[in-house]
């Protein structure tokens, strides 16, 4: 479970921040089933309508969910994410940035033992238009994100953010937009959320932004190689020197393993479309698209499908 | 954040009870030769944090005090990999028997640390394990288990290190234990000598400590390597924004790292060649006054693209900064902005009345602007 569906009930950790407050109101008034909060020091009270707990063990058994979202600082996000992973919870977003490898290794152990599927750390989350949005994303914004069959797959929220925008303006609507974070150790690489929107009978083709740094791309282009569904590609980080850190953990490029040239050529090599500027992501889509028999952008008009809320 | 080798074994060998050969930080030629007077026949090792020293001369043996003070002071003038040799240490030469490697590794795409071991340490790992990948032996560790004597055992299990084996042992569980403690992402002993005596010790170390883990780690961090900043790098670095000057002449102000990339890509995709990385992504989107401050303080920027794309980041409390840098500093550079996502309308509103300008729906148009005004 990768797609976020209406169906899903979302517990917010750290529910009563500023940030966490601003996104879960954007989150609910986009449809968004949120079911529940925590705070360990505002257990009891109701926030933005839904009750807070002290744990999310606490919440499930009061307010049962499927998917938790973190807004919670680096120091605490290991603790916060072992709740929500002990308590039973099968989708985990982490949208936190900077947590301690110790930390992040710690988490991923324990999700792998309970069969917790994590997005990110250091992720934007998680859209689906016209069904809801968990995360950081603009998924409540009309101009950016609209129904649709196509899947957007993203390391950066920002970018990811701008593909999306160039989609819409495009007619071209979204299926599902899968954020993936920034961080070197993630949860779910880009070959699982290809492998997921590849396995989503909503989803006709997929766009995988990616990024220089790690290997995930070349990895995701081994299944590609056996799609039937179009995939077209953009690769950020052609004119960052080499060596350098790039603000993402994750970008850094050393020798020729992770560098554009190598990602591209993977992906090149397994049938996709590799584009040089978000600009031409829609183009290449419709022309792909027009290759594959049966298969359509069915494009949503701007009017009738806004999103709820 | 990267040690140089004194402090990794001074901070983190010696008190995790891994055996280094005695030595002495010496910041002057004359200080080297005295510390000659104590250690007898040494090697003087240039103190920079890259892994370059051997190669550019910076590692080199002396047997009398004059010739410990002359090789001093021929590598406390050098450079090395943009490094200025500020120090050496004079360390104790040992009769070396055999020269093992033994590292534990945050292997990112497994998500796991990574024990390593070999006996074919002090040369080029990377070399070794290229050539010959079956002499390196690698222990994923699941980190909520950990790794004990038993684990450290099965993996020297027929590496023939006969009465060496219970030291190594020690030595790989303590360098487990310093990589959770100490919060690295690496830490490595190459070589790791069985000396003729009997006794292993580590010759080198080096450690990286990860540097989202510095606000717990203050004491530790205190003794890391200062990164080779420019000033410009500096002032960035204390304002908290990674900022990396480039030799281009288009600066770029764009939120987060994957669009300030694309920004980057666009330019040169346009013909032109970006004067600068800067990230105020995530929390620092706050901080759009002092990154425009930078980027326009770089010497060879010609003209300027802002790319806004909120998704956290809103672009109406970035553009607000953008226009407040830009009434104090009055920059004589043109400006090209392109402006979507989370708090779109309040920016191009305040862009437009403010500064008078009109954002591009396309950030590549707004680019190609932008590198056409550069040239």
């Amino acid at each position: 479970m990768i797609i976020y569906r209406q169906q899903h009930r979302v517990l917010v950790q750290g529910i009563t921040g500023k940030q966490g407050t601003f996104w879960t109101e954007k989150m609910m008034a986009c449809g968004t089933r949120v079911v529940a909060g925590v705070n360990p020091k505002r257990a009891g009270e109701t926030h933005l309508g839904v009750p807070v707990f002290a744990t999310a063990a606490d919440a499930m058994v009061k307010a049962p969910y499927e998917v938790a979202v973190m807004f919670v600082p680096p120091s605490m996000a290991k603790d916060a994410a072992l709740d929500a992973v002990g308590a039973g919870v099968k989708l985990l977003v982490c949208l936190t940035e900077h947590i301690p490898g110790q930390d992040v290794m710690a988490m991923h152990a324990a999700a792998r033992r309970a069969d917790t599927r994590i997005v990110g750390p250091n992720t934007a989350g998680l859209v689906t238009p016209g069904e809801g949005f968990v995360g950081i994303m603009p998924g409540h914004n009309t101009n950016v994100f609209q129904p649709g069959s196509i899947g957007v797959i993203s390391r950066s929220g920002s970018l990811g953010t701008l593909v999306a925008l160039n989609l819409t303006r495009a007619g071209i609507g979204q299926s599902a937009f899968l954020g993936i974070g920034g961080d070197p150790m993630i949860g779910t690489t880009t070959r699982d959320a290809l492998e997921a929107l590849d396995q989503d009978p909503r989803t006709t083709a997929v766009v995988l932004v990616g990024e220089i740094g790690g290997a995930m791309e070349e990895k995701a282009a081994i299944y590609a190689a056996g799609m039937t569904k179009p995939v077209v590609a953009f690769i950020a980080g052609r004119a960052s020197p080499a060596g350098k850190k790039m603000g993402h953990a994750g970008a850094i490029v050393t020798g020729s393993a992770g560098s554009y040239a190598s990602k591209r050529k993977a992906l090149e090599d397994a049938g996709v479309v590799v584009v040089d500027t978000p600009r031409q992501i829609p183009e290449a889509l419709a022309a792909r698209l027009a290759t594959v028999a049966g298969a359509s952008m069915r494009p949503v008009a701007h009017t009738d499908a806004r999103v709820h809320g | 954040m990267n040690f140089h080798e004194y402090a990794a074994k001074a901070k983190v060998l010696v008190p995790a009870g891994i055996a280094v050969p005695r030595g002495t930080l010496c910041r002057s030629a004359e200080e080297a030769g005295a510390a000659f007077g104590e250690i007898g026949p040494c090697i003087v090792k240039a103190q920079v944090p890259t892994g370059k020293r051997g190669k550019a001369g910076g590692i080199r043996t002396a047997d009398s005090a004059a010739e410990a003070q002359s090789v001093a002071r021929a590598i406390l003038g050098m450079t090395i990999d943009g490094y200025p040799v500020e120090s050496v240490l004079v360390e104790e030469r040992a009769a070396i028997a055999r020269e093992f490697y033994a590292a534990v590794v945050t292997d990112f795409a497994d998500r796991r640390p990574l024990v390593l071991f070999s006996t074919q340490g002090g040369m080029d790992i990377e070399e070794i394990a290229a050539r010959d990948p079956q002499s390196i032996r690698r222990h994923p560790v699941e980190i909520d288990a950990g790794f004990g004597a038993d684990d450290a055992r099965s993996m020297l299990a027929g590496l023939g290190l006969e009465a060496a084996e219970p030291q190594v042992t020690s030595v790989l569980q303590a360098l487990y234990g310093i990589y959770g403690r100490c919060d690295a992402e690496l830490v490595e002993i190459n070589p790791l000598a069985l000396l003729a005596d009997g006794r292993v010790v580590a010759l080198d170390c080096k450690f990286v400590l990860d540097d989202a883990a510095i606000f717990r780690q203050a004491e530790l961090a205190a003794a890391g390597a200062r990164e080779k900043l420019t000033p410009l790098e500096q002032r960035g670095a204390d304002a908290g924004l990674k900022f990396i000057q480039l030799d281009g002449n288009v600066g770029v102000l764009a939120n987060g790292a994957g669009l300030t990339m694309t920004t980057m890509d666009v330019i040169r995709h346009c013909g032109g060649q970006p004067a600068n990385f800067l990230e105020i992504g995530g929390e620092a989107y706050t901080k759009a006054e002092t990154a425009l401050d930078l980027v326009l303080s770089g010497a060879g920027v010609k003209s300027l693209v802002i790319n806004f794309c909120g998704a956290f980041a809103r672009t109406d409390v970035m553009a607000d900064g953008v226009v407040k840098a830009w009434e104090k500093l009055k920059p004589k550079v043109p400006v090209f902005f392109s402006i979507h996502g989370t708090g779109e309308e309040e920016a191009v509103k305040l862009v437009r009345e403010r500064l008078g300008i009109e954002p591009y729906d396309f950030m590549e148009d707004a680019v190609r602007a932008a590198v056409e005004a550069a040239q």
